[in-house]
């Protein structure tokens, strides 16, 4: 049975049922009060990282990462929830994790701190990671990590993963029209942005959280600074979409008069 | 000066999508806008089937990677193709359409190139002489407008934002770009799609039809009815040739084991963690959730919703018409209505 080395890319994001309004900050925009925002891990990227612990239980032998980056008092907040999900290792880099920031940074410090985990054996290697974040929403900083890796087997949008007998991958990726390709990658190392998957999120486990925590705390201490923010870039607005329309509520009227008026909005081209 | 590149995959024996005519017609513009021209980027088993489609488009040249080791839908190869023919063009913005073949391989192509990507770009201007895409952040929360000073710059163009292209097919003139095939380790083995009758999901389609979790709940008279639910909504989804768009909240309990709409699934899902589909009219119902909620039809035109609640975030000024009923039954009746229409 094969023995992965799953690494999982994540970062914090603010909890989406908040408000989020946009600001000019010193470095370009930023959300108000950004800071005090309740922030949890980006949806996606845990869609990828329980279908790694997933993974990696149906695989004795194998190990999880978490490589997150974010500020630092953020990615705490968010690990004393998501530690009692899943066991994990993190390895914490310390920077923004803002939606303005540009992809390329960000996959570099991505890249760099992967490629600075002890050990690390690329024929069994699985990168995992959201196909975008509920931020930026770019689907573009895990093809550059794969870039940087040197990994040029792919697949976005993935809501499976299977394990051939002979150690293959069967992989499938949302394209158009809610249809599944069906791709087979012949080994690792692979790079795979999740989409939903298929798992429902794992109940909380207060002894996953115990065993976590161990790690998580120091890991927290020693996160490294990395430098993400949008070098090149010039933002000439960012607002929030102005338009509220002027709903016209129809009470007391019978279905049948309700159903006429819209099969005739419907058919009327 | 800039020099731009409209890049496209292609399939064999079709021409090119929609979304690709879109995006060259949102390229054209762009050339257009800074004085001046652009080339033709295509890939795949036979391109020049799809060149000689938009022979007229305009393009000072048309360049094409051939071969069928770039036909299948698959990073290294289309990276490698998409690579090889934005150096031949030494393009310094790159455009390509908004499809999981585009969206999977433009940053990585970016980085391979030195420069940067952005993607989902619901808009393309000139600003000060200098090209400013729109897009969106924090799942369409808020919008923002911006400038690289970067290049290449590799956009990936949204589809809806722009009248496809439209011109005689002629023979194009186009130039082989050398690539040689990388390595590959992956292989497409096939596509999944749902049975005929349980194809929700229609990019094209006029109308989006939002379900909420209102249709699994108890219901009036006590019962939950969630078997008359799902024949009801794929009876629309039939009659009205609409697409199927979903509240987390319903898709999720599919999830969690409870009884729900069996054809529905994650891809369904509308949202800050589904998807933002671009149709000309939506109809919710059995929504509710507030503001973050409704970024699932941001892109919808015209809007009508069912609801029993009259002060639902979902609706109040998010809508164009609140229908204040029972979806059960002005559903049941709109089927009726649509039947008669369609049997004439």
């Amino acid at each position: 049975m094969p023995e992965y080395q799953i690494v999982v890319c994540g970062s914090v994001v603010p909890d989406p049922l908040q408000t989020l309004e946009p600001v000019a900050g010193p470095a370009g925009p930023a959300l108000k009060n950004e800071m005090m925002l309740p922030a949890w891990l980006d949806p996606w990227a845990g869609h990828a990282l329980y279908e790694a612990a997933n993974l990696a239980a149906k695989n004795p032998g194998s190990k999880v990462w978490l490589v997150a980056l974010g500020p630092k008092a953020k990615l705490q907040q968010a690990m004393m929830t998501l530690a009692q999900k899943v066991p994990f290792e993190l390895v914490a880099l310390d920077g923004s994790a803002s939606g303005f920031t540009d992809a390329t940074e960000t996959a570099t410090a991505l890249a760099e701190a992967i490629q600075a985990i002890p050990g690390l054996d690329r024929s069994r290697l699985l990168v995992f990671g959201g196909w975008e974040s509920a931020s930026r929403g770019a689907g573009a900083t895990m093809q550059i990590v794969g870039e940087i890796l040197g990994i040029t087997d792919q697949f976005q949008g993935v809501d499976g993963v299977g394990i051939g007998v002979d150690g293959s991958l069967r992989i499938i990726e949302r394209i158009e029209g809610g249809r599944h390709q069906v791709s087979i990658c012949e080994a690792p190392p692979v790079l795979i942005g999740w989409a939903t998957g298929n798992l429902p999120e794992p109940r909380n486990n207060p002894q996953v959280g115990m065993a976590n925590m161990r790690a998580i705390m120091p890991a927290l201490q020693k996160a490294k600074p990395a430098k993400t923010g949008a070098e090149g870039v010039t933002f000439h607005s960012v607002s929030l979409p102005k338009q509220a329309r002027d709903t016209k509520i129809v009470k007391d009227l019978p279905p049948d008069q309700i159903a006429a008026e819209i099969v005739g909005w419907i058919t009327n081209k | 000066m800039e020099t731009i590149l409209f890049l496209s995959p292609t399939e064999a024996g079709s021409p090119l999508s929609k979304n690709a005519l879109e995006a060259l017609a949102t390229t054209k513009q762009l050339a257009d806008s800074l004085g001046t021209t652009f080339i033709v980027g295509l890939w795949g088993d036979n391109p020049k089937e799809a060149a000689d489609g938009i022979a007229s488009c305009g393009a000072a040249k048309f360049l094409a990677v051939t071969g069928a080791d770039f036909a299948q839908p698959r990073y290294a190869t289309d990276a490698a193709a998409a690579e090889a023919l934005a150096r031949a063009a030494a393009a310094t913005i790159v455009i390509g359409p908004a499809g999981s073949r585009w969206n999977r391989i433009l940053a990585g192509v970016a980085h391979r190139l030195g420069g940067r990507a952005d993607s989902h770009v619901t808009g393309l201007s000139v600003s000060g002489g200098a090209p400013a895409v729109a897009r969106w952040y924090y799942r369409q929360r808020m919008e923002g407008i911006l400038s690289r000073a970067q290049r290449p710059w590799v956009l990936a163009v949204e589809s809806g934002i722009a009248p496809a292209w439209q011109g005689s097919p002629g023979s194009a003139s186009v130039e082989a770009v050398a690539c040689t095939p990388p390595a590959v380790r992956s292989k497409v083995t096939g596509i999944e799609s749902p049975a005929a009758d349980l194809q929700t999901i229609r990019p094209d389609a006029d109308l989006l039809f939002v379900t909420g979790a209102g249709w699994t709940k108890k219901q009036p008279d006590g019962q939950v009815k969630t078997p008359e639910a799902e024949k009801l909504i794929l009876g629309f989804l039939r009659l009205a040739r609409a697409s199927l768009g979903s509240s987390k909240s319903l898709v999720d309990l599919s999830g969690e084991g409870q009884a729900t709409l069996t054809f529905l699934t994650h891809m369904n899902q509308v949202g800050q963690t589904g998807s933002t589909p671009r149709h000309a009219k939506g109809l919710s119902t059995c929504c509710h959730g507030e503001e973050p909620h409704t970024v699932g039809w941001r892109f919808i035109g015209e809007r009508r919703a069912i609801s029993l609640d009259p002060n639902c975030g979902w609706s109040r000024g998010k809508a164009d018409v609140l229908y204040v009923a029972d979806a059960f039954a002005v559903i049941a009746k709109v089927n009726e209505l649509l039947a008669q229409k369609a049997g004439g």
